[in-house]
This record gives structure tokens, C-alpha cells and sequence, in this order.
């Protein structure tokens, strides 16, 4: 009896409680309303602005954040007493058990799903959109997402495994374009050439860098990789004679098949494989080229991972002072990965510039950088096929945006999406920190096994420190 | 020949004539500073083949800061450490590494999102993991407890397990000199046991050449041939792990400090 009516107030006082924070909850909605939303500003004949005040529309957004936060906090609360009469069977252990969970047993099948999605995407958007042409769109946007996956998996060798953090990254994809560029109108070099010589180049970069930041980790390696960045940037904008400033260089040679231009002659890729010339071949063939650049990126840092410089390099990024006890020379080692996530990115660049045929610097400005950056680290550290996943949806996510225009309906003809994008991207980004903070995949693979491999989540682990 | 020559020729020459006496590392003269603040003062310290010797000391003695220089990182200002008869003062660390001293570190230090084997496999870089299977199979037998975990991340184990690790993982670079910094830090005294025996054995079995740093004291003395006393960064007292054991100032100052009835101390001065 007792007890039955101790358990009464108990919920009484617990509802309470959620009463009392949905208020706050609306309360907070109502501070924020008062200098965005309260009153609409509009210019009248007269050139003074009219206020119009709309305490109805505040007052409807504060009724709604109070019966969403009472919705969620009652389902919270339901969930909690369910939960604590029946415990969870595998708390703290869950991840260090052999059997692997659902999200693992999917990331295994990940790599050859989209492996098949990758290879069959042209052919798809061409059946579907009934002829090469028409599929442009989605063979541009496949190109467009490839690029920044292998973007992502190369700053991956040089912030996911050795625990670098690069603000700077855009500067390789710079050096490799730039490098490409001026080779080729220069003199007259094929891409096959280029290719090489940019991701040289910027691996070359990649070490100068590296040597005035071997002393540093962190916050001060991101600020000094971030000013690196943009003396790059600067330095193509101001050193006309040779990059044309902020013109850029133009007319860059086309991508050709192996010396085969795609053109209409007689001479032209259709001609010499007894094709009806489309200009969408070029296209076609660019999209497997970055997806071959993409997988060489990736093949690479998994067998890197397996060797020991990969393994020296996560090492580096757990703690770098037992990697020197170890007798590893971090100084060579970090300059390695330096010189191989630069020189993906300086390929990625050469790709970019063969295929816009125009580059500028406007190309290359920090949003880049962080955009790659934030690929790597949304898709957890280190992992491959979250980065992929995440480079899909940073990339692709956006342009998903332009195709909802049912939410016309809803919000009425002047809503345009597009104009969102920032705001949803925000939105997404802060709730990845609250579910995922150590990104899509945050369970690490070890690369050696005796017998078979368990992953452990990251989350069950505390990050290096130093 | 300049002086500095001829002071580094007779350096070199007391170098050899250390390393023929059995002394594996010999730590002569060293002063080590953090900035502009000496850690250490003029410390002098030898560890022969197959010795175990212990550097005992109160919290900021300079314990580590020794066990750091040894390893070049703060590198020494003044003195000279020779290692088997060659000159590491001025060495990078991995180099010093690369000699045949490895450490487990103080805090442990394992990798801790890598597993235990890949663990024992940074260990054994060194060698490019030549004899990786053979030795993996000594450490295992040393601590059995890490057979059982190879697959698991270093960072989920207890702290006697990763204090194992990091024991195993040093190991693994087959060593000619073992340093411990304070492995009994932040364990349970079973577990302390446990490691302290695992220290024994390595040095009376395989004859491995131990320098181990240590709060606590009274275990290291027993177990040490050795020993040396620090305090504020200067070397008071040397001797057998028995004699330091039984030596009343060390008694007082280490080993029953906290025990010893605040009357006693005064009847003692008096």
C-alpha cells in the first residue's frame, strides 16, 4: 500500500519535472522568437519599415517545441521503466563479444555493395533516364562524389590513421590541378604523364609542410595546416605570370582515352570503336577514371594499414611518445603520411583540372578543406567505407535538396529548399555529434588477427591522448 | 688536439673501461633541466649485466626525469650515459631504441585503440617482426593472462593487464636493458605481486638487465640487487637492495613514513 502510493508520487514528481522542462524548453523558444520571429520587418511606400507584429505565429512555435519536448521526454520516460525492468543483457560488454552486431555485419557487406552500385552506375542512369544524355546529371553527380570520396580516403592516411589533423588539405588538390594545368598548356604534356608528375608534386608539398609541423599536434598542427592552406591559395591568386591569378588557366587539355580524343572526327574515340559519337563518352570515361583513382586511393591505405609503416602510423596517432620508446622515427614516419594523403589529393587534382578544363583559385578555398575534412571525421576516423558513406552524403545530401519540391506544397510557392541546405547540413552535423560523435563507423578493424577478427567500438575506448 | 678532443677522447676511453667492468649503462655526471629549472644534479648511476637496480624516490625526485634522459628526451646538458660502451647522450630516442634498451613507460602508455597483438607487434617493429611468432609465445608464457586477450583492444583491459602490455610489448624488441617506470602505479597490491614476480623472473631466468624506477620502495629494494636513493634531483645514497633496506634514514624516509607514529619520529630526534 505504501509502496504503491510512494510509486505514485513518484511519477507525479517525475511529471512534474517534464512539465516544468517542456515549459523551460518553450520558454528558451520564446527568447529566441522574440528578435527573429515576433515581428516581420517590411519596406511600405514610404521607405520606413513596417513592423507587423506576429505574436500568433511565436506563439504557435512555442506551444509546438513544449508538446514535442512533453512527446519526447513521456517516450524517454516510458522507455527508461522498460529498460530497467528488463536490464540488457550484454551492458558493458556488448562490443567485445565475437559475434558481430548488425552495423558490422552490414559494413562487411558495405564495400562490395557499393563496389557493384559504383561500377553499374552509368549503365543504370542511362537505362533509366533512356539514353546517355539524359543521365548526365547523375553521371556529373557520380563523378562529383568520387572526387571528394577519394579526396576523403587520401586526408584519411593523414588525419584517420596518423591522427594528424590537416585544415589544409585543399592545398595538395591545388598543386596537383595547378600542377597539371601548367604542364599540359605548357608543354603540351599528355594527362598519362601529369598524372604522376602532379601527385609527385604534391607529395613534394606535402613534406615541405610536413617539416615546421613535426613538432606539433592538435589544435596547433590544424592552425598551422589551415595558414598553409591559404598561403597556397594567396600564392596562386598573386603570382600572376605564372598561374594567371584569379583568372585561373583555361582551355586545359581534355581528357583523352589513352591518347584517343573523344571527338566527332574520324580520329575520335567513336569512330576508332566503331561508336555513334556521343559527348557524353568523355563523361563516362571520367567517371571510371576517379572511380579507378578512388579505389587505387583505397587499395593503397588498406595495404599500408596491414604493413608497418600503417601500423607505425596509428601508433603515432595513439601516443606518440611510446612510439619513440618503441625505436619508431616519428619524424619519418609522419612525413610519410604527410607525402601519401598529399599525393592522392595532388592525383584528385589533376583529375579535377582534366575535367573542368578551367581551374581558378577560387577552386580551392577553405570551405574545401573542411568539407574534406568533415567527410573523414563524420565518417569515423580511419574507416574507409564511412568515409565513402559520409562523402555520399555530404555531397550528394545537398543535391538531394533540389528534388524536394513537394515541400512547396507544404510551405507554399516561394519556399525553395535549396536555400536550406546550410541550415539542414547544421542540423545534420549537430546530430551526428549527439548519436555518432565518433562518426558513421566508428569500430576499428584490427589488421592482424591470429584467428578471427572482432571489432570493438570506438566509443568503448578513450581517444590518444598527446 | 684541443681539450674538448682530449676530454672526449678520455670520455670514450672511461666509456669502454665501463662497458668492460660489465656495466651495461653508465650515467655519469648528468644534469638534465625543464627550462631554466635543474631536474637533475650531477647524477651517477651504473647498471651491470644482469643486475636488477632500482632509483627509489619521494614524488618529484626526478625519478622519471632520470629514466627519460636515459632515453634522450629531455636530453641531458652536462655528463655523458654510455649504453654497452657507446655514447647515447646525444642521441634521438629511437635511436636509443634501436640499441637494445626498451622501457615500459610510466602511465603504461599502451595503444590503446590498436588490440593487444598489434600491441606486441609495434614492439617488435624493430626487428620488422623476424621472430614476431617465437616471441610472442615468451610473453605469453610470461603473462598468460594476454594469450587469452591478443584480439582485444589494449584500451578496454584493466590496468594490470595494460601494465602487462606494456611489459610484454617492450619485451618484444628482445631488449639487452629493461626500464620500468613505476609499474606498481595504480594497481592492486595482488596485482603489484604479480608484476614484481614477472620482473623477478625475467632477470633470474633469462638474466635480462633491469633498471627499474619505483615509488614503492619496499618491493623494489627486496627485489633489486641495487639501489640508489634520489632526492631533488641528486643521488644521496647507493647500496645493496638489502643494506638500503635496512638503512634506518631510508626506513624512516620511505618505507614506514606513513606508518611510523608521529611520537616515534620525535623520540628518534631526540
Amino acid at each position: 500500500m505504501a509502496d504503491a502510493m510512494r510509486e505514485g508520487t513518484a511519477r507525479g514528481a517525475g511529471l512534474a519535472e517534464i512539465l516544468r522542462d517542456a515549459g523551460l524548453y518553450a520558454l528558451v523558444t520564446l527568447g529566441l522568437c522574440i528578435p527573429i520571429v515576433s515581428y516581420r520587418t517590411d519596406l511600405s511606400q514610404t521607405s520606413a519599415l513596417d513592423l507587423t507584429p506576429r505574436w500568433g505565429v511565436v506563439a504557435g512555435l512555442c506551444g509546438a517545441i513544449f508538446a514535442l519536448r512533453l512527446v519526447q521526454r513521456m517516450v524517454l520516460l516510458r522507455r527508461d521503466a522498460r529498460r530497467a525492468l528488463t536490464p540488457a543483457p550484454r551492458q558493458a560488454t556488448e562490443a567485445v563479444d565475437a559475434t558481430p552486431n548488425a552495423g558490422q555485419r552490414i559494413s562487411g557487406l558495405a564495400l562490395p555493395l557499393f563496389l557493384g552500385a559504383a561500377l553499374a552506375l552509368p549503365l543504370v542512369a542511362a537505362l533509366a533516364s533512356g539514353g546517355l544524355g539524359p543521365a548526365r546529371y547523375w553521371i556529373d553527380l557520380g563523378i562529383l562524389i568520387l572526387t571528394y570520396v577519394m579526396l576523403g580516403w587520401g586526408l584519411n592516411i593523414v588525419v584517420g590513421l596518423a591522427g594528424l589533423l590537416d585544415l589544409g588539405y585543399v592545398a595538395f588538390y591545388a598543386v596537383g590541378a595547378y600542377t597539371y594545368a601548367l604542364l599540359a598548356t605548357t608543354f603540351g604534356l599528355s594527362f598519362w604523364l601529369c598524372l604522376p608528375l602532379a601527385g609527385l608534386a604534391a607529395a613534394l608539398w606535402g613534406m615541405l609542410l610536413g617539416f615546421p609541423v613535426l613538432r606539433l599536434r592538435g589544435d596547433y598542427l590544424a592552425i598551422v595546416t589551415l595558414a598553409f592552406g591559404e598561403i597556397i591559395r594567396l600564392v596562386l591568386i598573386n603570382w600572376v605570370d605564372l598561374t594567371g591569378g584569379s583568372a585561373g588557366i583555361s582551355s586545359i587539355p581534355r581528357a583523352t582515352f589513352f591518347g584517343i580524343p573523344f571527338t566527332a572526327g574520324p580520329n575520335g574515340f567513336a569512330a576508332t570503336f566503331g561508336l555513334s559519337f556521343d559527348a557524353m563518352h568523355r563523361n563516362v570515361f571520367l567517371y571510371y577514371l576517379i572511380l579507378a583513382l578512388a579505389l587505387i586511393t583505397n587499395g593503397v591505405t588498406l595495404r599500408l594499414r596491414r604493413l608497418p609503416i600503417g601500423r607505425a602510423w596509428e601508433a603515432l596517432r595513439e601516443d606518440e611518445i611510446a612510439c619513440r620508446s618503441l625505436g619508431i622515427n616519428t619524424t619519418t614516419t609522419k612525413l610519410t603520411a604527410f607525402a601519401l594523403g598529399a599525393m592522392f589529393g595532388g592525383f584528385a587534382g589533376s583529375f579535377f583540372a582534366v575535367r573542368q578544363g578551367f581551374i581558378s583559385p577560387e577552386s580551392f578555398n577553405f570551405l574545401e578543406s573542411a568539407i574534406i575534412l568533415a567527410i573523414v571525421v563524420l565518417g569515423g576516423m580511419g574507416s574507409q567505407v564511412g568515409v565513402a558513406v559520409a562523402a555520399i552524403a555530404m555531397v550528394g545530401g545537398p543535391e538531394l535538396l533540389r528534388n524536394l519540391g513537394f515541400l512547396k506544397a507544404v510551405f507554399g510557392e516561394g519556399f525553395d529548399p535549396n536555400e536550406y541546405r546550410l541550415l539542414l547540413f547544421g542540423l545534420a552535423m549537430v546530430a551526428m555529434m549527439v548519436w555518432r560523435p565518433r562518426g558513421l563507423i566508428s569500430v576499428r578493424m584490427p589488421s592482424v588477427a591470429l584467428t578471427q577478427r572482432r571489432g570493438v567500438s570506438g566509443a568503448l575506448v578513450r581517444e590518444g591522448h598527446g | 688536439m684541443s681539450v674538448a678532443g682530449i676530454n672526449v677522447l678520455v670520455e670514450e676511453t672511461r666509456a669502454r673501461q665501463a662497458a668492460a667492468a660489465g656495466k651495461l649503462l653508465s650515467v655519469r655526471g648528468v644534469s638534465a633541466y625543464y627550462g631554466s629549472v635543474a631536474a637533475l644534479r650531477e647524477v651517477d648511476v651504473e647498471v651491470g649485466e644482469g643486475e636488477i637496480v632500482t632509483l627509489i624516490g619521494a614524488n618529484g625526485a626526478g625519478k622519471s626525469t632520470l629514466m627519460m634522459t636515459i632515453f634522450g628526451s629531455p636530453q641531458a646538458r652536462t655528463g655523458r650515459i654510455a649504453f654497452a660502451g657507446e655514447d647515447i647522450t646525444r642521441l634521438p630516442t629511437h635511436a636509443i631504441a634501436r640499441l637494445g634498451i626498451a622501457q615500459s613507460p610510466e602511465g603504461r602508455r599502451v595503444f590503446p585503440r590498436m588490440s593487444v597483438q598489434e600491441n606486441l607487434q609495434m614492439g617488435a617493429s624493430l626487428h620488422g617482426g623476424r621472430h614476431f611468432a617465437q616471441d610472442l609465445e615468451r610473453v605469453c608464457a610470461l603473462f598468460p593472462r594476454l594469450k587469452e586477450r591478443l584480439q582485444q583492444r589494449a584500451g578496454t583491459m584493466s590496468g594490470g593487464e595494460q601494465q602487462m602490455l606494456a611489459i610484454a610489448r617492450a619485451l618484444m624488441s628482445r631488449p639487452r636493458l629493461l626500464l620500468f617506470d613505476e609499474p606498481s602505479l595504480g594497481l592492486a597490491p595482488l596485482v603489484v605481486k604479480q608484476i614484481f614476480g614477472a620482473i623477478r623472473d625475467l632477470n633470474r631466468r633469462e638474466g635480462m638487465t633491469i633498471f627499474l624506477v619505483e615509488q614503492n620502495a619496499y618491493h623494489a629494494l627486496k627485489l633489486a640487487h641495487r639501489g640508489y636513493v634520489l632526492v631533488n634531483g641528486r643521488v644521496t645514497m647507493s647500496g645493496t637492495g638489502r643494506a638500503l633496506l635496512d638503512d634506518p634514514a631510508v626506513k624512516a624516509a620511505y618505507l614506514e613514513g606513513g606508518l611510523v607514529e608521529a611520537s616515534d619520529i620525535v623520540e628518534a630526534k631526540g
